[in-house]
């Protein structure tokens, strides 16, 4: 389907199934229960795993294809925010305009970037995109003020002209995102039982195009273009020897992914419309490294999952407390319900950072193709077991993609 | 891309899909029959605590979420009762909120403006905060203001003291007890012009994001007036902990004040930057070198140590009035915790206990029947005096005090001493004076 072979289409579905699915599958446990504290599904957080996976995606397209880390991708990613506020400020609160301009502008962005810090490659080319991220925060965060608000962060006020649209509302307050006229923060909600399931107008605009940059990115892994990049990671050297300027297959792939950040950074503007400095820090540049990792880099699936294996963490740990510790353990006698809360209270509510240092660490080690090579064990250790049942050779081994 | 055989069937049967997709979205537009956003049904009412546990300011915020416990078990009956037998507004039964237990959530702004809205936003979207407070940064509390006044809940800010928060930024559903720069440079004029006199030139060292812009800008004002000179305002990132190269300049500038717009960690830091500098005991134009810092804590004073022995600065409230409420809270806060609150828990405590009040009174949890309710409403005993919500911009008008750090402290508690108590009146403003101009509150949202 759509041009690609039987494997990669059904990866296609799959993470269309997941993505269009995802209120339900997110929200496995009841409303009332004691496990709703890990329920995920609703609107914000499945916003940010679509976003954060399409900054993943882009990453990966640059990261996994040619092997050059950058570690200044966020700077992408809030200039793309920066655009789409300032298109919600002055053209109106359709999130057409603003997703486009906010492509554009990173576009041009990385253009830039990258015909500077592609003259080096490795540790250099790392480095280099730090302080030009560190760079741009710096002056997102404090020379460029009447821009960027500071520290405060680029926000509506009823004052903005927004030419095509209105200044307020009829009741005099500021109007919402949409898409023509949808609301991006409507969301339906449905009670089946004891679950509530939220559908949300904003999230599936965000999942469909997702889709999108998903099936960009595996037509750009199968594409001659695609192996000129994986050629470049192998052996740059070789290429340049054989007379094959790489310079512009590695600027191409550097716009790509910021085109890609900047086009998550547009949709967190239209999904919430603010921008602030914070989201071009270099912790931020450093997490989607951690995503991509993760998840497994060079992998097309992978990204998608560590983004939401790490933005499940920031948001559904991070909010539990001692207070909720106590409820769960309720049932211990009161000695050792205290000693169990202090034992695991390190790794809650603000230690979040701790447990997903550890989980990131075993992954590292032992899995070092991320979770995706996890879910390749599993899947090989299963047809292996069924294949002894079968009393039959187990098939071939499919290579780490 | 290498194998797009697009045949007209093809083409159409994609865009099919492709169109089907995009209308999608249409069918889930529908809203719940609720009146506003997250209505409480059940028999529990969730409010929302944002506060920063990680960061500058995460002493603050560790004092704001005791406060808030404090005030959740006064609320639903258990504990002394607090304030609630001193405030004036005798709704409150102990019985809950309308009848209906108050359950909390918790949740880490680590001082950001983007990782408080999304925790605010989960409050609001999973756990159903009918009510968001806290925050312990007037970039943070603006950005959560801003997201709860479209989202459709009451905002109760924390500790910010921006003047933009009921200034240019202020929202329909935001309500602030804390004092603002304004009230700050207000009240310290009149002290500091009868400690240092009238001809003095200042130094500003800021903090740079948008309170310690409207402070610099109030103090520096406050301090003009008095025939002072500014000579030099140099802003310092937020996420700064060493001052060592601000303060240097601050030395051969020819000032003889030093202002410290700093708050929090910050302010530790540059503080104990500056006095390891010599700073205090250098002479400057005949006169001796004196520090400043117009917005002051205990835990401030706690986490600089000896250097903030006769140092001057104003506070929202301290934990030595005498006044009954205040004595009522730092009983029931002291019996809880064993040592006495900040002005961070205070404030937060009692507009915990204002929101509740105002439900009460306005029999209602409808956000636009609650602003209803906390707008112009004139109350007493919650530890400063008489004190009134002023309607044209959800900003609390109350007596400011000015304190110094304590030369001969008898405990580790007793750090500030408070110098004078400046009345309501004289820090009273116009709504539509020139630093809080621009703003616009807009009408109330109840969302939904």
């Amino acid at each position: 389907m759509f041009g690609l072979d039987k494997k990669d289409t059904s990866k296609l579905i799959i993470v269309a199934c997941l993505a269009l699915l995802a209120p339900f599958i997110l929200n496995p446990f009841p409303t009332d229960s004691a496990l709703a504290q890990f329920n995920a599904g609703y609107p914000d957080l499945m916003q940010r795993f679509v976003i954060f996976g399409i900054f993943a995606i882009g990453f990966n397209i640059l990261f996994g294809l040619t092997g050059y880390l950058s570690f200044g991708h966020a700077a992408f990613l809030g200039v793309g925010s920066y655009s789409a506020v300032w298109m919600f400020k002055l053209i109106g609160m359709n999130v057409i305009p603003a997703i486009v301009l906010s492509v554009i502008v990173a576009g041009l962005f990385a253009l830039l970037i990258g015909f500077v810090s592609l003259r080096r490659s490795g540790i250099y080319f790392s480095i280099l995109t730090l302080a030009f991220a560190q760079m741009s925060f710096n002056l997102a965060y404090s020379v460029l003020t009447p821009i960027t608000n500071g520290e405060t962060g680029l926000q509506l006020t009823l004052e903005d002209p927004r030419i095509l649209g209105v200044s307020a509302t009829a009741d005099g307050s500021i109007p919402v995102t949409n898409l023509f006229g949808l609301e991006m923060r409507s969301t339906f909600e449905m009670a089946v039982g004891p679950w509530a399931f939220q559908f949300n107008a904003g999230y599936y605009l965000c999942a469909l195009i997702m889709l999108a940059a998903f099936y960009l990115s595996i037509r750009i892994f199968r594409s001659p273009f695609g192996m000129m990049l994986r050629a470049v990671k192998s052996n740059q050297q070789r290429m340049n020897y054989t007379g094959l300027n790489t310079r512009p297959y590695t600027l191409a792939a550097f716009v790509i992914s910021g085109m890609y950040a900047g086009l998550a950074g547009g949709l967190m503007a239209s999904m919430d419309p603010l921008a602030g400095a914070e989201r071009m820090q270099w912790t931020a540049s450093g997490e989607v490294v951690l995503m991509t990792i993760l998840g497994g880099a060079g992998t097309l699936i992978g990204p998608v999952l560590g983004a939401g294996f790490i933005k499940y963490f920031e948001n559904i740990f991070s909010k539990i407390n001692d207070n909720v510790l106590h409820t769960w353990f309720s049932f211990l006698p009161d000695g050792m319900e205290d000693a169990v809360v202090f034992i695991i209270h390190p790794f809650i509510g603000k230690g979040w950072h701790l447990t997903l240092g550890i989980l990131f660490m075993l992954v590292v080690i032992f899995l070092p193709g991320g979770l995706v090579e996890g879910g390749q064990r599993i899947k090989g250790w299963l047809s292996r077991r069924k294949a002894k049942d079968g009393g039959k050779a187990a098939g071939e081994t499919n290579p780490a993609e | 891309m290498s194998k797009f055989d697009a045949s007209r069937r093809r083409v159409l049967k994609t865009g099919a899909i492709a169109g089907a997709g995009v209308a999608l979205p249409t069918i889930f537009t529908a809203s719940s029959a609720a009146a506003f956003t997250n209505e409480p049904t059940g028999g529990t009412v969730t409010l929302g605590f944002n506060v920063p546990q990680t960061g500058p300011y995460a002493d603050e915020g560790a004092d704001e979420l005791r406060a808030y416990e404090l005030a959740v078990e006064h609320l639903n009956g258990g504990g002394d009762g607090g304030m609630m037998n001193t405030f004036s507004s005798k709704a409150l039964q102990g019985n809950g909120i309308l009848g209906k237990k108050v359950e909390y959530v918790t949740g880490d702004t680590q001082t950001k403006s983007d990782a408080a809205r999304a925790s605010a936003k989960s409050m609001i979207e999973k756990d159903g905060a009918v009510m968001i407070t806290g925050g312990s940064s007037s970039g943070v509390a603006i950005a959560v203001q801003g997201l709860c006044q479209e989202a459709g809940v009451i905002f109760m800010a924390g500790l910010t003291h921006s003047n933009d928060t009921t200034g240019k930024d202020k929202k329909a559903n935001g309500f602030r007890h804390f004092f603002n720069g304004y009230m700050s440079g207000a009240a310290l004029a009149p002290v500091l012009k009868n400690l240092y006199g009238t001809d003095r030139t200042a130094y500003h060292l800021t903090a740079d994001y948008t309170w310690g812009w409207t402070q610099e800008e109030s103090i520096a004002a406050a301090t003009e007036a008095l025939g002072w000179q500014t000579v030099n305002k140099v802003r310092t990132p937020l996420a700064a902990t060493d001052f060592s190269s601000y303060i240097a300049p601050v030395l051969n500038s020819g000032a003889d004040v030093l202002v410290l717009n700093h708050y929090g960690g910050n302010m530790v830091n540059s503080l104990t930057n500056a006095v390891q500098f010599g700073l205090r005991d250098k002479v400057v134009n005949g006169k001796n070198f004196e520090i400043v810092v117009p917005l002051y804590s205990r835990l401030m004073a706690k986490g600089a140590g000896e250097n903030v022995k006769g140092i001057h600065g104003s506070t929202n409230w301290h934990w030595t009035l005498q006044d009954e409420g205040s004595k009522a809270f730092v009983k029931s806060f002291g019996t809880k915790y064993g040592f006495p609150p900040s002005q961070a828990a205070h404030t937060c405590y009692v507009q915990t206990l204002l929101y509740a009040d105002a439900v009460e009174r306005a029999g209602s949890f409808n956000p636009c029947a609650v602003a209803e309710a906390l707008e112009g409403f004139e109350f007493d005993g919650m530890g400063n005096g008489p004190t009134l919500y002023r309607a044209e911009d959800h900003q609390c008008f109350k007596d400011v005090l000015v304190v110094r750090g304590k030369e001969n402290p008898t405990s580790e508690f007793d750090l500030l001493e408070v110098v004078e108590v400046t009345p309501r009146a004289q820090v009273e403003y116009a709504p539509d004076h020139p630093m809080f101009a621009g703003g616009n509150l807009g009408a109330c949202n109840p969302g939904a």
